[in-house]
């Protein structure tokens, strides 16, 4: 009160005094900010600072912050113990979402190529025939291609996970990579097939430097969706191609609760997804969007 | 099916232009090819299950009796809306899904006002307010379950315990909160996940607001209140449907935070949970599929208004380009 009285008069006769008064609200809401941004991701942050503590010191209440910082938990989480290691599930997980993002990405590229480019007729109607099957909940194909699954002989495999992650992700690619190939101007395409070059080479020389970082992007989403998964990996796999997300809620139930060791298997497999999502932020919006928001 | 029916319309003017000769014809075929194999691809892995499921739907089928297997028509249905948990478990979707998607909706917008400034760090906050959401979502149930929730040493618990310290209390109450308010519970971190969502569409939305206009009103004399109420609002409007919409198809799905933190138990099994225990633990596969069913149509009820959104702003983004 004192003081805005006393630097009123001041501010009346230099006529700046509602700016600085707009630039102290400002820095308070910059203060709010990081105060709410800190708060929120506490539990995340919690979890980590749980993962470097001893077992004893995890599980403690009130907790002890000033507990010293160990390795114990990641050390036991790889096996270090003498327990099971996780490297069969993150391998499975790898490779599940690499193959299926390989495979999302030679079905989808063609595909965008057609809707974007060399535009097909009524093309919006079969960009949202993609969309609507990404609508339908997965619980409703979920027994059939379990009964599938299981008189093929695919179950516990991930070649069946790939299959199934690549229908998941490839709706989501196409209506990416349609917005990043409606950028690549069509005269340079059209100069390139004049001079001779066919669909191959334009794709490869023409199409992939410009809408290349976008493409990126879409693979790191379609990684994500399909690392994170768990409904089809808990069903459809077992003992030998489980994945990263189902190790974890069995490792619960197996080895009875290890909090500083159950957050270190946390941080660890959520890592690759937390890189990846930093690098890619503002493109992850556009592809949970299905392109609607760029 | 609008969206046919006027760019038909439209397109008649020019179709005798075209006569569907051999050569257009095979150039048609030459540029559809590319298209082809996602299409063949999609149609194959999910809408073939989906018939299958429609086919099961029909049948009195239980695994373990295989033998008793026989068509009933529509007996499952009027059993998934007769049935008690079955039923229950449509009140708890809804309810966990509208209660979600309103405060992360509330709460991302809250978030998006704030980043939507510039200030020191302003990179690193919005790092930390998306981290919930870059969380594989099964790490993030497990985080709130054992690390958080836990009676005896998660971390609420031991907050209280540090007040109860702090203001001289000796024996602070200390909630079992998975089993006192399951349903909370679960709501709670699935806010967590889905506000960085809603606040990077809304972000969005905010940074493509028309400044010129802002700037006339504010000259104008109007308060931030009356900029927001009235300008800011109105043109988020459809990036908050767009956020409500695709945060209801979303969670209208889930089942990671609901299977890790309370398997269902207490009331907060919702549809997809029921279908996987339905077919996965009691094995019947009829009951099982017709539930799903729901699922669907309750999803394209949602579905249908957020293609009607998605297709808005995609009409606008053609239109300008």
């Amino acid at each position: 009160m004192s003081a805005s009285t006393a630097t009123s008069p001041s501010a009346m006769s230099s006529a700046n005094g509602p700016e600085r008064k707009a630039r102290r609200r400002s820095a308070a809401l910059g203060v709010v900010a990081w105060v709410v941004g800190i708060g929120f991701c506490l539990p995340a942050l919690w979890m980590v600072l749980t993962s470097f503590h001893a077992e004893a010191d995890a599980a403690t209440n009130p907790p002890s912050l000033a507990a010293a910082l160990t390795l114990d938990g990641y050390r036991t989480f790889f096996g270090g113990g003498g327990g099971p290691t996780p490297w069969p599930p993150l391998v499975n997980s790898l490779a599940a979402s690499f193959f299926s993002t390989v495979l999302v990405l030679l079905l989808a590229l063609p595909a965008a190529y057609a809707l974007s480019i060399r535009r097909v007729r009524k093309w919006t109607d079969v960009m949202f025939f993609f969309l609507s099957t990404k609508m339908l909940p997965v619980v409703a194909g979920l027994l059939p291609v379990y009964l599938f699954a299981k008189n093929t002989g695919l179950l516990d495999n991930i070649w069946l996970l790939v299959l199934l992650y690549t229908s998941m992700n490839l709706p989501i690619a196409v209506w990416m990579m349609q917005s990043f190939l409606a950028d690549v101007p069509v005269s340079i395409i059209e100069a390139a097939q004049v001079d001779g070059a066919r669909l191959p080479t334009v794709l490869r020389r023409v199409v992939a430097p410009v809408a290349g970082p976008g493409i990126a992007a879409t693979a790191l989403i379609c990684f994500i969706f399909s690392w994170n998964e768990l409904l089809f990996a808990r069903v459809l796999t077992g003992v030998v191609a489980g994945t990263a997300p189902v190790h974890l809620t069995t490792f619960v139930t197996s080895q009875g609760l290890f909090l500083a060791q159950l957050c270190a298997a946390s941080v660890v497999v959520s890592l690759p997804v937390l890189v990846a999502g930093y690098a890619a932020q503002d493109k992850l919006v556009q592809g949970l969007s299905l392109g609607a928001v760029k | 099916m609008t969206v046919t029916a006027t760019r038909e319309t439209t397109a008649s003017p020019q179709a005798p232009v075209k006569k569907p000769g051999g050569g257009d014809r095979r150039r048609a075929w030459a540029t559809r090819a590319p298209l082809l194999p996602a299409l063949i691809f999609l149609i194959a892995v999910t809408q073939l299950p989906f018939v299958a499921t429609l086919v099961i739907s029909l049948f009195d089928w239980n695994s373990l009796k295989p033998e008793k297997r026989h068509f009933t028509g529509l007996s499952n249905y009027a059993s998934v809306f007769t049935d008690e948990a079955l039923r229950e478990s449509v009140v708890t979707t809804v309810v966990l899904t509208a209660t979600v998607v309103i405060v992360s909706v509330v709460l991302g917008l809250v978030f998006a006002l704030l980043l939507d400034r510039t200030f020191f760090g302003r990179g690193f906050v919005r790092t930390l307010l998306i981290t919930p959401f870059l969380l594989v979502p099964v790490s993030a149930a497990l985080l709130w379950k054992h690390a958080l929730y836990n009676p005896e040493y998660g971390l609420f618990n031991g907050v209280l315990t540090w007040f109860g310290e702090l203001f001289g209390i000796e024996s602070i109450a200390q909630p079992e909160w998975t089993s006192e308010m399951p349903l909370i519970a679960i709501e709670a971190s699935l806010v967590w996940q889905w506000t960085p969502f809603m606040m990077l569409i809304l972000l969005a939305g905010l940074q493509s607001r028309p400044a010129e206009i802002i700037e006339a009103a504010r000259l104008d004399g109007a308060g931030p209140w009356q900029i927001f109420r009235h300008l800011t609002l109105p043109h988020l409007r459809r990036y908050l449907e767009l956020g409500i919409l695709l945060g209801s198809v979303y969670i209208v799905q889930n089942f990671d935070a609901v299977f890790t933190i309370t398997s269902g138990g207490l009331g907060t099994a919702n549809l997809p949970y029921t279908v996987y225990e339905t077919f996965y633990r009691a094995h019947e596969y009829g009951l099982a599929s017709a539930a799903g069913v729901v699922v669907v149509i309750g999803t394209i009820i949602i579905a249908t208004f957020a293609l009607r959104v998605v297709s808005s702003l995609f009409r606008e983004e053609a239109s300008r380009a």
